[in-house]
């Protein structure tokens, strides 16, 4: 990258005598040719515009917020209802059900991803990862609405069955458990759908192409002379990985399971089309009804009053706040493992 | 220590005196596999699948076609894991049990991918046979009009006008951005690339309700396709940015250094080295981020709004795309209405794979990275300046043999600047 000012431009000439004795330092400036200088201002005009729009969104949404955050004060993070009407709202159980979407998304995706980065990175030949590898990236191409089609009109129907299996097999842990008001268990297969769990199988679909293309990036940094020095000690295949790619690819591990749970808790369309919202913490993940502040977004925007929009600003500031703090973590992760990956060399 | 005078007469290493030329040992193989293991998979593939046919209804808790899935699954990996140990020590079965592993969450991942996309097509294929789809608009059609009456041309023009007014700010927007990170620098440059990092997180919907809120609320108060054009640019400008940056950064500072030395300028390095280098790439990261930004239903949801009509002004009333279209149609619970959710489904996932493969035969290439194409004009370009040099030699020959030495000698003409990467990677 070029630094900032590495003379390009003509240098101003040295004016003075050879007898002059030299006191200081001769002072290089850069003059610009004119052209030279348009680039720069229009370059410059470029990012300051990016930099004004996307501080206008975080500044706007900021001062929208503080509306309904003032009315609601702390008790915003504690409550579970939304009635921005009566003034008792708070993101408690809308979070709740983000969060479990997202991490059951990941319960989902890490296996899968890591297994499927490890096959790309190790396993198969150049001429199939190849066609793999850009069959990856089409699948984080296709649009989350396919994903939420699928989601309802196919596995909805295919993985209550599975649920229902779950919940009575291993129904004695308590989020497996879907019990009705008296603590009895349900068993129709109505209650086992627009479920968390449901969601979360759609939206750990959708983000393992992120992950996976970051993990099998971070893999395939790992050392050659390394792979051959373990290979070259009798290790098998696995022996390998797991003594040279996987401590190498750690830091891809972790940034790519953290940017892809960054995306989970993002997702709005296919998740508002599989879940039924309610509005109170739902720890039975298998059980109908959850939430997700993407989805209520989705949902009330159209109804909200000046003050219920208000509301709707403060659930995606804080939605906003979370997925930046864990997109930030993961990429330092990454951009960390990178550059050690890249001295070892 | 040892007396240097003596002899050392202690064994040493060996070296083969004939380093080089004696025959290395057959390659040991990482990647491929045996007969015998391919033996294995088929026989535990197949057993498996017996005997989660056999067990199914009978003793297998589970059902459904999942839950066939799961039993056939777990019952090869037992078999498996019983036919490796018949001949092989517990390091190698733990080996070729991880390998299927890693084959089976592939398995798993692409199966589902390509399932999605057959599922869909498949679903669209009732709607999809009648052409009308195409030419006519939903204006006149109700929920309970057969497949023959009504389409979606008018969510089809909704989708092209707003994404070419995104692209018409997020491309110049973007790619000035990208430049002034690389090109530029400085603390603002730093400054800009962390705003424009932590954007990406912006959950796709707060770019709508932002919009919604500080656009339609405040300015217009009324849903337009420019309004969804704004937000969908919001969401796609820091995707753009980052992959451009990246793009960028991957160009040969030696392609920039040398064309300083030639004595260009900043912006003419840019103009002619910088960008037709990262050309390719350039064009995938747009490509890639326009099919991000016509999947997006949630922008849209909220800015957009939803009318069953043909609108061709974006700046007034209602116009609807093919996302939100599909949401639209799938929200009836009507069943001609969801398949024609399934069918306008289909068209915009064959927009976005066809974008998708444009993106792979455009781009896709690391910077100086040449397509066959690309390297014969580049083969023509330098055989056209050799034939150029040849022209002076030959005048100057014929000038000294006339017997007026030339007075100065005649300068090669500089080449085009454009042809100046190509032609150095090529000569590297």
């Amino acid at each position: 990258m070029n630094a900032g000012g590495s003379p390009v431009g003509l240098l101003e000439p040295d004016r003075r005598t050879p007898e002059e004795p030299v006191e200081h330092r001769r002072r290089l400036s850069t003059r610009h040719s004119l052209g030279d200088r348009i680039f720069r201002r229009a370059a410059f005009g470029a990012g300051s515009v990016t930099v004004l729009l996307m501080l206008a969104v975080g500044v706007f949404l900021l001062l929208r917020a503080t509306d309904a955050l003032r009315v609601a004060g702390w008790s915003f993070l504690t409550e579970q209802q939304w009635s921005p009407e009566t003034a008792t709202f708070g993101v408690a159980a809308i979070l709740f059900g983000t969060v479990s979407i997202a991490l059951i998304a990941l319960v989902e995706s890490v296996p899968l991803s890591l297994g499927t980065a490890l096959l790309l990175s190790e396993v198969v030949g150049a001429k199939v990862k190849g066609f793999l590898v850009s069959l990856v990236d089409l699948m984080a191409a296709v649009p989350s609405i396919v994903f939420g089609l699928w989601g309802v009109y196919f596995l909805q129907g295919a993985i209550i069955p599975v649920s229902e299996w779950i919940s009575t097999s291993f129904g004695w842990i308590p989020i497996f458990a879907v019990t009705d008001a008296d603590g009895l268990p349900f068993t129709e297969a109505s209650a086992f759908t627009s479920s968390a769990f449901i969601a979360g199988i759609v939206v750990g679909f959708m983000v393992v192409p992120t992950q996976t293309s970051i993990m099998r990036e971070a893999f395939s940094r790992a050392p050659i002379g390394e792979r051959e020095g373990a290979y070259a000690l009798g290790a098998t295949r696995l022996g390998m990985i797991r003594t040279v790619v996987l401590p190498f690819g750690k830091g891809g591990i972790i940034g790519g399971t953290m940017l892809g749970l960054g995306r989970a808790l993002g997702e709005t369309i296919a998740v508002y089309m599989i879940i039924s919202p309610i509005f109170t913490v739902n720890w039975q993940v298998l059980k109908t009804g959850t939430n997700s502040v993407s989805a209520l977004i989705a949902l009330r925007y159209g109804e909200a009053s000046e003050f219920g929009l208000s509301a709707l600003m403060a659930a995606g500031l804080v939605l906003f706040v979370v997925t930046l703090v864990i997109n930030f973590t993961a990429s330092s992760i990454v951009a960390r493992s990178r550059s050690g990956a890249e001295s070892d060399d | 220590m040892t007396d240097l005078l003596q002899p050392d007469t202690r064994p040493r290493t060996t070296l083969h005196t004939d380093a080089g030329t004696a025959p290395d040992g057959p390659r040991r193989g990482v990647r491929g596999s045996t007969a015998r293991q391919r033996y294995d998979l088929i026989g535990a593939g197949v057993a498996g699948a017996a005997l989660a046919g056999l067990l199914f209804g009978w003793f297998a808790p589970l059902s459904g076609a999942i839950g066939w899935v799961v039993v056939a699954f777990l019952a090869f990996l037992g078999l498996y894991v019983l036919l490796v140990s018949l001949d092989s020590d517990g390091q190698d079965v733990r080996d070729r049990l991880a390998t299927v592993l890693f084959g089976s969450s592939g398995v798993i991942l692409f199966g589902t991918l390509v399932f999605i996309v057959v599922y869909t097509l498949t679903r669209g294929l009732e709607a999809l046979a009648h052409p009308n789809l195409f030419f006519e608009t939903m204006e006149f059609a109700g929920p309970l009009d057969p497949l023959s009456t009504g389409g979606i041309a008018h969510a089809i023009v909704g989708t092209l006008i707003q994404i070419s007014i995104a692209l018409l700010i997020t491309v110049p927007l973007g790619i000035g951005t990208a430049v002034f990170l690389n090109e530029v620098g400085g603390r603002f440059a730093r400054f800009v690339r962390t705003v424009s990092d932590a954007m990406t997180a912006l959950p796709s919907i707060v770019a709508g309700l932002f919009v919604y809120a500080a656009v339609i609320q405040g300015i217009t108060h009324e849903r337009s396709g420019f309004a969804a054009a704004l937000a969908i640019t919001v969401m796609m400008l820091p995707i753009v940015i980052r992959s451009a940056d990246v793009v960028l950064r991957l160009v040969p500072q030696n392609l920039r250094e040398a064309s300083y030395a030639l004595g260009s300028s900043r912006w003419r390095t840019v103009w002619h080295v910088v960008l037709p280098t990262a050309r390719s790439g350039l064009v995938t990261a747009v490509i890639l981020g326009t099919a991000r930004g016509i999947g997006e239903t949630s922008p849209v949801l909220l800015t957009s709004g939803v009318t069953g009509a043909m609108n061709t002004n974006p700046f007034s009333g209602p116009m609807i795309s093919l996302p939100l279209q599909v949401f639209d149609f799938v929200r009836s619970p009507e069943p001609g209405m969801v398949a024609r959710g399934f069918g306008t489904a289909a068209v915009l996932l064959v927009l976005v794979l066809a974008l998708f493969m444009a993106a792979r035969a455009l781009g896709g290439r690391a910077p100086g990275d040449l397509s066959s194409r690309q390297r014969r004009a580049v083969r023509r370009a330098s055989a056209r300046d050799e034939e150029r040099f040849a022209g002076y030699e030959r005048r100057r020959v014929i000038a000294a043999a006339a017997g007026n030495p030339p007075t100065a000698p005649v300068p090669p003409a500089p080449r085009p600047p454009s042809s100046l990467p190509s032609s150095v990677q090529e000569t590297s």
